[in-house]
């Protein structure tokens, strides 16, 4: 592969971050957006450990950034949360790798519960505390997506060529 | 690492805090604005497939039924017409301020379920159609909340059954003053503060009181479903539904109801001929 041509693909993962962008505020039905899976994060996941050397701390803090306007948050309050799981995701990225996509699932639960517990103590923080049990779904229904999410980018990383 | 970690902290402080970040935010929203634009896609096409695809019969005993409706309506237009001019004599007589009719704009609700613990929805217009922080914003059948930010095209507005949200309310009947506090739940609203011995039934409508100046009086807030009288507390424990359909709207009215005036044919959107329409539910 020729040197200038070391990076490509980065129309794809930018189109995924949008993909994810749209999953995230696309209405639901009120039952289900409880436990709206948190796909912006999952997808940030996917990128930092098949591509560590593109996709790092910062793609995800910009993009957190973006999801707090998205979301109506406290700006910087996904940007810190997400810029931590990457973090987390590329110090690890080489031991999730190896396992088989269920066992990546627990994984994902601990590193979204990590992005949730970051999420709701600043919520809690100022002022906006959530006691509810139901506000924990989106760590389950993340890991319950990641075989779907990993599936898909994978095909979509090796279609296009992304390296 | 630790950059943008401090970095996250010291804006989270500042928006906390200050109105600084208030730009950069709108700033953001509007490159955001394409994606919140598809998320109404797999609606909007749903809507156009199911009116390419409705049935003649199905048209004509709709229009049939527009029909009639519109007929009913407009004989009680005719005497609300009556009422109104009877209202602005005696309110000439008795030399209080005058409010007609409230400028409007119907907005759509773009996502809803933002955050289900915050009751936040995002609505399509912004501050390019005037739309400011703190105004309020009605349904047919009901006040649903007030804007808290506006940027140029899009602005978040908290629903009043969000828990940090109250609205100052009276009760139809007998105009007893209470706060409607927002719990959470769409279907709730809390009112404290109500003394025991306090004229207050199950089925009383709440009505905006306009006391905060942040709502127009006279709309529509909720029903009293329940009141509880423990002797023992101070307070009686009093629980009422929204009568809006907080969670269920899909078009939203912004009132200005600082001009006493009527809406001008200029701020309606050219796709948008019906903006013009009264505000409804005027209690």
């Amino acid at each position: 592969m020729p040197a200038l041509a070391r990076h490509s693909g980065g129309g794809v993962i930018f189109f995924t971050l949008i993909v994810a962008f749209v999953l995230t505020v696309i209405p639901m039905p009120e039952w289900l957006a409880y436990a709206r899976p948190e796909w912006v994060a999952l997808c940030l996941m996917y990128w930092c450990i098949a591509l560590p050397q593109r996709v790092g701390v910062g793609t995800a803090w910009i993009s957190g950034l973006f999801l707090d306007v998205l979301r109506g948050a406290l700006l910087g309050q996904h940007a810190l949360a997400l810029a931590i799981v990457a973090y987390l995701a590329l110090l690890l990225h080489q031991r999730i790798r190896v396992n088989p996509v269920w066992q990546q699932s627990l994984s994902v639960l601990v590193l979204v519960t990590i992005y949730q517990i970051f999420v709701l103590w600043v919520n809690g923080i100022i002022g906006k505390p959530s006691a509810n049990w139901t506000s924990w779904l989106p760590s389950l229904s993340s890991m319950l997506m990641w075989p779907l999410v990993f599936v898909t980018l994978r095909s979509l990383r090796r279609g296009f060529g992304v390296t | 690492m630790t950059f943008f970690a401090l970095v996250s902290i010291v804006i989270m402080v500042v928006d906390h805090r200050q109105q600084h970040l208030d730009d950069l935010r709108s700033a953001l929203s509007l490159l955001l604005y394409p994606v919140q634009q598809l998320t109404t896609l797999p609606r909007t096409g749903g809507e156009w497939l199911a009116e390419g695809f409705t049935s003649r019969r199905d048209l004509q005993e709709e229009n049939a039924n527009l029909k009639a409706q519109q007929i009913l309506l407009q004989a009680q237009l005719q005497k609300l017409d009556a009422l109104q001019a009877e209202n602005i004599r005696l309110r000439d007589l008795l030399d209080s301020s005058i409010r007609v009719g409230e400028k409007v704009l119907i907005a759509e609700i773009l996502s809803i379920d933002l955050n289900p613990f915050n009751r936040q929805i995002v609505i399509n217009k912004g501050t390019r159609h005037g739309v400011y922080a703190g105004q309020p914003l009605l349904d047919a059948e009901g006040v649903m909340g007030q804007v808290v930010s506006a940027s140029p095209l899009t602005s978040i507005a908290m629903i009043i059954s969000d828990p940090s949200h109250a609205i100052p309310v009276t009760v139809n009947r007998n105009g007893l003053r209470a706060i409607a506090i927002g719990t959470g739940t769409s279907n709730t609203l809390d009112l404290p503060h109500i003394p025991n011995n306090a004229d207050i039934r199950e089925g009383d409508l709440l009505i905006t009181s306009g006391l905060g100046g942040r709502f127009p009086p006279n709309y529509p807030v909720a029903t009293v479903t329940q009141v509880v009288v423990n002797p023992s507390e101070p307070f009686a424990h009093v629980k009422a539904e929204p009568t809006a359909r907080l969670d269920r709207s899909r078009e939203v009215l912004l009132v200005w109801h600082g001009e006493p005036t009527r809406v001008e044919s200029s701020d309606c959107p050219s796709d948008q001929p019906d903006c013009a329409a009264p505000p409804a539910g005027g209690g």
